[in-house]
């Protein structure tokens, strides 16, 4: 034999699978969401999408030059972040705010703790909170949905869970103009963030996500059912004020936050028990805020406080060891 | 109706198309053997024949050393022509005796035994100490030893291993195939030794023929045949038994500890021919498969074959190798050439062509738990092997590495591409040379 | 207002009172001579004189159990000053940095087979030996280099290890957990070594790398009290090496080099400087 032969350690083949590969698959879910927002937004939507990605490729380039770290922006994680945190701003953002976002995301989220893998928090997350409390006036001018305009001066208008929060301090009730809007919200023609909007066209995406078997049911089945127990615990207390399960569903970037943010591989356990304890806490926490807390909207908040307690789950929260009789899930 | 599988493993495609249907084919004898004297787990035996010795078929050539231990047997008959360290399938130089092969092939007196019944159970596993019986399926742990559990641990169910999980090997389904007799006659013997246990055969949905044979064969015998879900690792000795039983090797225990006993079909066959017919275990079915190999077979080889041999018996090779890997592809060992001999361990010879090999650069972890979700034994590959890179071992261990198999899945899943067996394996090192250490 | 100042001053008086207290109560007894000790030392926590850490090491000292001059890294500037916080005499050692004996990369050495897997010498030790034909030569795969506290350690380009012998202290990590015992030490006022660890005949030598060593004698010819060929490796006997430089040009293989012309081939390192006679403080 002329050519010399490999040696590794067993195992001497592999499934095929690549963190591009899930990358891609990733954005191609998230496309029928983009789709709709700039049916509904128009061409701003499409422009915020384009910077924020653009923003989070150039900005991960430029950081891994500056700290002789070899570039990594072909595996694809740098447009993914781009693409999540432009479906969380509003779709009027100013150029300025979005570019900053892709900034804070990429540099501060994730290449200072290390790149890829070793990012405590969700980076599109990160960035949007930053924006939130440093911008709060430019972060919550919403527009009301002109499907397939052109036009930037989209008519202003209030969130149905901004809406919610200034009635109930107002009047202590559900306002009339939120009820039997569902159908509107699961579609997408609601006011809100560029891609919080379609519940519908999100879930699509989710649907091939489980196919391609890159999201399993832990995290996002845990988180949804522990909102429906929990509102739905406050409705049937008081149904005048509190709103039903089916609103938090679909409104304020529940379906976004349960599928795609808190779904977040590298930020999240890696044991079954872990992601379900995990999804829990990220529903009990979106709720309280939304219905107790300063802000109408819960999703990102409850993500990030869960993903700082993600290395104490996965300290505690341990599959059974083949062969080692159970004495309870913690150890 | 709790399901017959395990948690975790993978599904690798299967590749035994080559190799499936084709017919167990005798190999043709060379004229050199290099025969270890390391073969099994255990202490190596003992070379006890001399440069210019005329040795027969079947005779000793060198001694058991300890309980944990067997005989080594001629091949062939012929003249000793070295006694020396040889290239070894386990990476290094080990003992070997080496023999010219006379052209006689004559076998040793081998006695018969015609009444199994007479036979005492201490006797039978006797004669399987002293014919070398060793795991076929891989592992070669010395048969004798697996049979003599202490009376303190009693079985109650007797598993034989015709799972054969690993992709390309096909032996031992056309050994179920073919040599259905012998396995049964084996059978026969465990079924003294273990006298009123459950015995059952597992063998997975793959193998539909096989499964309908021995079903037949097995009717009105007490042996139950068990199809399987098709998954890697099901032919992992604990998951077998987690599958059919239910039950979970305790860990760092065995088998026997919770009543049962596990031998692969090969392994019970040569248990039929050592205790009926004084047969010792000198040769045994093997897979040479692989898309370098021109002629994909199941041969019937003996000990000491050179590889390069059995792979000239299968047509030799179109182009060089990428890999030449002894055993499966999941848990066989990666050799540096074919100028090694084949030993009671050598299952299959698998020749990849480098098109065929994954080759990319690792990446990092990102926390995606495909390997979390493929470990057999509910382990978190991933954080053993951050762990054991740091060189923090005592975590290492805290994360239970000792449990680990070693089966591949998690490695085999990772979309990173990070040697996590590597790895892992690095980590249980440093952990057993602590303890040792102390 | 008030209430705030008040209350918040309060609550810094009583959290002042208290550490205070804790200080004096919970002050842990410590030799003085302990603490100075710890300052001469160099702080790298190596663990070269056998002890856990800098702070280990200076208890032993005033706990008697060992010799002042045990700490390669601090030398003897450090004992001279341990010495005299303790009150004793102690003989200075001579300083030994390590060197890797061998020049063989991966253009000038051949492999067995292409590895794959953890970038890790250990770790590639264990797959049939080591990618390396050469069964004593530098695998080039920087465990050593990593596991070094004071950096003195490069990977070439082409896959070799070169330690510095300025940067060196002499603490043996690197020794310890080279698969493949290439690293060796000497003493810091040789400069000149045979760079080869393979002990095969030359013709098999030369089968398997441009620059070993085969064994033909001529650098013992040349210098006979400063080279000794043992079991068909040449190397600097390192008490009379006063003249091994005369040997380095006759070498055929060009194994044998003196540090002073300079480092192996793709280092980065200036050539050394030989060491002044007396140690400087």
């Amino acid at each position: 034999m002329s050519q010399q032969v490999y040696l590794s350690s067993s195992p001497h083949i592999h499934s095929g699978g690549s963190t591009t590969k899930i990358m891609r698959a990733v954005i191609y879910s998230l496309l029928p969401a983009c789709a709709v927002a700039i049916f509904f937004f128009g061409l701003p939507a499409l422009f915020v999408l384009l910077l924020s990605v653009l923003g989070c490729l150039v900005c991960e380039v430029v950081c891994q030059r500056l700290m002789k770290q070899p570039v990594t922006v072909s595996d694809g994680s740098a447009v993914v972040t781009g693409i999540l945190l432009a479906l969380n701003l509003p779709p009027s953002s100013p150029w300025w705010m979005t570019l900053l976002g892709a900034f804070f995301a990429i540099a501060i989220g994730k290449q200072i703790f290390g790149g890829l893998g070793y990012n405590l928090f969700n980076p599109a997350l990160v960035a949007r909170v930053i924006l939130l409390i440093s911008f709060p006036v430019q972060m919550t001018t919403w527009s009301k949905p002109e499907p397939l305009s052109t036009g930037l001066d989209a008519v202003s208008a209030a969130t149905p869970l901004g809406e919610w929060k200034t009635a109930v301090m107002l009047t202590g009730r559900m306002p009339e103009s939120l009820q039997g809007g569902t159908w509107d919200y699961l579609v997408g023609n609601m006011p809100g963030c560029v891609g919080e909007v379609s519940a519908l066209a999100l879930l699509a995406g989710a649907v091939y996500l489980f196919w391609r078997k890159i999201l399993t049911w832990h995290i996002p089945l845990s988180y949804v059912a522990s909102v429906v127990v929990l509102s739905g615990l406050f409705w049937l207390v008081d149904s005048d004020k509190y709103p039903d399960p089916v609103f938090h569903l679909v409104t304020g970037g529940l379906v976004l936050g349960a599928f795609y943010m808190a779904t977040d591989m590298v930020t999240t356990p890696v044991s079954a028990g872990g992601m379900v304890l995990f999804g829990v806490g990220c529903g009990v926490l979106t709720v309280i805020i939304r219905l107790f807390g300063g802000y109408p909207e819960g999703v990102s908040f409850a993500i990030l406080l869960m993903n700082a307690a993600t290395p104490l789950i996965d300290r505690y929260v341990r599959p059974r060891t083949f062969g080692v009789a159970r004495k309870g899930v913690l150890q | 109706m709790r399901q017959m599988t395990f948690a975790g493993g993978v599904h690798p495609p299967d590749q035994k198309q080559a190799t499936a249907h084709k017919p167990i084919e005798d190999c043709p004898l060379p004229a050199e053997y290099v025969v270890p004297m390391a073969q099994h787990i255990g202490a190596p035996a003992n070379p006890c024949v001399a440069v210019g010795d005329r040795v027969l078929k079947g005779q000793v050539i060198g001694e058991a050393r300890g309980f944990v231990s067997v005989p080594v047997h001629a091949p062939t008959s012929g003249e000793v022509t070295a006694v020396e360290a040889r290239p070894h399938p386990a990476g290094s130089s080990l003992p070997a005796v080496v023999i010219r092969a006379d052209d006689e092939d004559r076998w040793q007196e081998r006695p018969a035994v015609e009444d199994l019944a007479a036979l005492e159970a201490e006797d039978i596993i006797d004669l399987i100490r002293r014919a070398g019986v060793v795991g076929l399926g891989g592992a070669t742990f010395p048969a004798h030893v697996k049979l003599s559990p202490p009376p303190e641990k009693p079985i109650d169910t007797v598993i034989l291993n015709g799972v054969e999980c690993e992709p390309y090997l096909t032996a031992d389904h056309r050994l179920m195939l073919e040599e259905a007799d012998r396995l049964l006659e084996g059978v026969a013997v465990l079924q003294k030794i273990f006298a009123s246990c459950r015995v059952v055969i597992g063998i997975e949905e793959n193998k539909p023929d096989a499964i309908e044979l021995l079903n037949q064969r097995c009717s009105g015998r007490d042996v139950e045949v068990v199809p399987l879900p098709v998954k890697y690792p099901q032919g992992a000795e604990k998951q077998l038994i987690k599958a059919i039983t239910g039950r979970e090797v305790p860990s760092g225990g065995l088998p026997m500890d919770i009543g049962v006993v596990v031998q692969n079909v090969g392994t019970t066959a040569a248990i039929a021919d050592a205790v009926l017919r004084g047969t010792p275990l000198i040769e045994r079915v093997c897979t040479v498969t692989g898309a370098a190999v021109r002629e994909p077979k199941n041969l019937r080889i003996r000990i000491g074959m050179p590889v390069a041999h059995l792979v000239e018996a299968c047509g030799g090779i179109d182009e060089d190798p990428g890999k030449i890997i002894l055993g499966g592809p999941m848990m066989g060992i990666a050799q540096v050439d074919l100028a090694i001999p084949a030993t009671r361990g050598t299952s299959g010879v698998l020749l990849l062509r480098e098109q065929d090999l994954p080759l990319r650069q690792e990446g990092p972890c990102i926390r995606c738990a495909r390997c979390v979700q493929g470990c057999p034994a509910n382990l978190l590959p991933t954080t053993i092997a951050a762990y054991g890179r740091l060189d923090r071992m005592e975590e290492a261990e805290d994360y239970r590495a000792l449990d680990c198999i070693e089966c591949g899945c998690c490695s085999f899943s990772c979309p990173a591409a990070i040697p996590l067996v590597q790895t892992i394996r690095y980590a249980k090192a440093a952990i057993m040379a602590r303890k040792r250490s102390g | 207002m008030l209430t705030a100042i008040f209350s918040l001053g309060g609550i810094g008086l009583v959290a002042a009172v208290a550490l205070g207290l804790a200080a004096k109560r919970f002050a842990v007894e410590v030799d003085p001579r302990e603490l100075a000790i710890l300052e001469a030392l160099p702080g790298a926590n190596c663990g070269a004189c056998g002890y856990p850490g800098c702070a280990g090491y200076a208890k032993a000292l005033v706990a008697g159990e060992i010799d002042a001059n045990q700490c390669p890294p601090g030398g003897a500037a450090a004992a001279a000053k341990v010495a005299n916080i303790l009150g004793v005499e102690v003989a200075i050692r001579e300083p030994e940095v390590a060197v890797v004996l061998c020049q063989g990369d991966n253009e000038t050495a051949s492999n067995r087979y292409r590895y794959l897997g953890l970038t890790d010498c250990v770790a590639a030790q264990k797959l049939a030996g080591g990618p390396k034909v050469c069964p004593g030569g530098c695998l080039g795969l920087g465990t050593c280099a990593r596991i070094c506290p004071f950096d003195a350690i490069e990977m070439t380009p082409k896959g070799l290890a070169v330690i510095s012998r300025e940067k060196c202290t002499g603490c043996r990590k690197c020794i310890s957990v080279c698969p493949r015992q290439v690293i060796r030490m000497a003493p810091l006022k040789t400069s000149v070594h045979v760079l080869c660890n393979s002990h095969d005949k030359g013709a098999l030598v030369r089968k398997y790398c441009q620059v070993g060593c085969i064994s033909c004698h001529i650098c013992e010819k040349t210098v006979p009290e400063a080279y000794v060929i043992e079991q068909l490796l040449a190397r600097v006997d390192y008490d009379n090496a006063g003249n091994a430089g005369a040997a380095v040009d006759k070498c055929p293989t060009h194994c044998i080099r003196d540090f002073v012309a300079g480092y192996p081939p793709g280092s980065s390192y200036p050539p050394a400087v030989v060491p002044v006679k007396s140690d400087a403080a």
